[in-house]
């Protein structure tokens, strides 16, 4: 394996947000705050999710996880859409990369930006909201499966889209759905029952719905049931991926 | 081993065939030159041998590596300078080869080499700067560092001086003669006859995607191939009748404006001028141009029907 060479598909990865982290870490952590600002102001009086949890502080770890999935998808599928438009691809097809290679390479720097910003969004949170942590290592799996589902789902996106409208399609319609209807605001129990058997279906539910258990100990589903339902859906995606990978699909022509 | 091995390469995007049958070798140390007028198939077979693209049929060997099936050691021996001038607009100078490098596995004892291409592509002063703010020749010359970082022995380049300026080009020629002169196998493609004459141990020439020529630079020109030359003559009133001896090798007329095509070797221009002018006709302007490839392929069909 090309570990250098991996390590350096990652290093540029993680080197080109970082050059302009205002937008890729400052932006998403400033519009959670506002995001947690004004849904606790207004419903922290009205509503009660979990017994002796603040409206405020259930409200944290499905922003952060959302936060964190949303920039995981962006990082590598704007890095993927862009290199190709551009025509820069080229730079990583004609070297000795493997498919696999490629892979790791993009899904882990899309897991560094949404670690990062998730990250960012914890410390800045916890000046305001106390909130505890039950099972730290629970808590690093969801996040980190969670974002290395939506950095492979952008993997995806990025090698599938020719324009970049096409990728603002399937953020807007596909992302975003799924990552606003999956528990970020209530419990799946305040839904009414078709909702909740509909959710189910929702991979995103289980990566907040753990991640939450996280934090509180407390949560919709078994945490081991959504980690296994994350960490399934992520095995599927990186075998799509790396076939589409290995075929070349719209990368060798 | 040849440098590289092409046998019986076909493509075909839908219901276009945009090579059909390419079979050649390049041997290694070669200055060989690619050539065929646009959408020839050069730059698909090109990108056929970097990994770019897949070939319907057919396989290829970069120093006796597969380029599918042995990809990994084929592209350490190849560096491709593509076409088109695309560039990360994130990343200076100096980033962009040294991330180039570690993508071959390459860490900082490569280094050295880096700086070097950088000296000797005269980016010095910009190598700290980010590509967006080179200019197109800075840029072109990035390029050709990048498939150069991983000092491969086959070198291919796709029209590497369409749209630069003389001293560029220039440059870039001496700069390519000295990787030549180092042991380097030069792969060229370009639409200017001239360049591979001047540089070529041997040349191929593509056409609709079928192979029309391949010999030795010294043998096509003993064909005459590159023997004609357009003459464009501007008059000051348009012709009304154009010399019977001048029929046959009008190329096109236009208003003021007549292109004869002439054979170097046998037709000389002050005849010509001479015919012009016993016609009636003022001549205001006149301007040579070198045959296009479009041209010398019609040459080498005629040339072969005859």
């Amino acid at each position: 394996m090309n570990l250098r060479g991996i390590a350096t598909l990652l290093y540029k990865e993680i080197l080109r947000f970082s050059k302009v982290w205002l937008q890729t870490l400052g932006a998403p952590v400033i519009t959670t705050l506002l995001y947690l600002l004004v849904f606790s102001h207004v419903l922290e009086e009205h509503v009660q999710v979990f017994r002796n949890v603040s409206y405020s502080a259930f409200l944290i770890p499905g922003l952060i996880m959302m936060s964190v999935i949303q920039n995981a998808f962006a990082n590598s599928s704007s890095s993927v859409i862009q290199s190709k438009v551009t025509g820069n691809i080229v730079f990583i097809l004609l070297t000795p990369l493997s498919h696999l290679e490629v892979y790791l390479a993009y899904t882990v720097a899309a897991v560094v930006r949404g670690l990062a910003v998730g990250l960012g969004i914890y410390l800045v949170a916890i000046f305001f909201v106390s909130l505890p942590v039950h099972n730290v290592i629970l808590l690093v799996a969801f996040a980190f499966l969670g974002s290395a589902v939506l950095g492979t789902l952008g993997l995806i996106a990025g090698i599938w889209a020719e324009k970049f409208d096409q990728l603002a399609g399937f953020q807007n319609f596909v992302i975003m759905p799924l990552s606003f209807l999956s528990g970020v605001f209530y419990s799946l129990h305040s839904l009414p029952e078709f909702w909740q058997q509909l959710s189910r279906f929702n991979p995103f539910f289980y990566m907040i719905d753990g991640f939450r258990y996280g934090f509180f100990g407390m949560s919709d589903v078994s945490p081991w049931l959504s980690l296994v339902v994350v960490a399934f859906s992520l095995l599927l995606l990186a075998l799509f991926t790396l076939f589409l990978l290995s075929r070349g699909y719209k990368l060798r022509h | 081993m040849p440098a590289i091995s092409i046998r019986a390469i076909h493509k075909r995007f839908g219901s276009l065939h945009a090579l059909k049958g390419v079979e050649f070798q390049v041997e290694q140390g070669e200055f060989f030159g690619l050539l065929g007028p646009n959408g020839a198939g050069k730059s698909t077979l090109i990108n056929i041998i970097g990994g770019l693209a897949r070939a319907t049929e057919g396989s290829i060997e970069v120093l006796g590596h597969d380029v599918v099936g042995d990809y990994r050691h084929s592209r350490r021996q190849l560096g491709i300078v593509p076409q088109e001038l695309v560039f990360d607009p994130f990343f200076t100078v100096r980033e962009t080869l040294r991330i180039q490098s570690g993508y071959f596995g390459l860490g900082r004892e490569n280094d050295a080499w880096v700086d070097s291409l950088i000296d000797g592509l005269k980016l010095s002063d910009k190598a700290d700067v980010n590509m967006r703010l080179l200019s197109g020749g800075m840029k072109r010359r990035v390029l050709v560092a990048q498939a150069l970082v991983h000092r491969p022995k086959v070198v291919v380049l796709d029209e590497p001086t369409a749209g630069v300026d003389v001293e560029l080009r220039k440059s870039l020629w001496e700069f390519v003669k000295a990787l030549h002169k180092d042991g380097h196998t030069i792969v060229l493609t370009t639409h200017y006859l001239e360049e591979a004459e001047a540089l070529c141990d041997r040349i191929a020439i593509l056409h609709h995607g079928m192979l029309a020529a391949l010999d030795t630079t010294k043998a096509l020109l003993a064909r005459g191939i590159g023997n004609i030359r357009c003459v464009n003559i501007k008059t000051s009133e348009p012709l009304a009748v154009i010399p019977e001896s001048l029929q046959h090798k009008i190329k096109s007329q236009d208003g003021n404006s007549l292109v004869l095509q002439l054979n170097r070797e046998e037709d000389s221009i002050v005849n010509v001028l001479d015919v012009l002018r016993n016609a009636g006709a003022n001549v205001t302007d006149l301007e040579t141009e070198v045959a296009d490839l479009e041209d010398v392929f019609l040459e080498l069909t005629a040339a072969g029907r005859s």
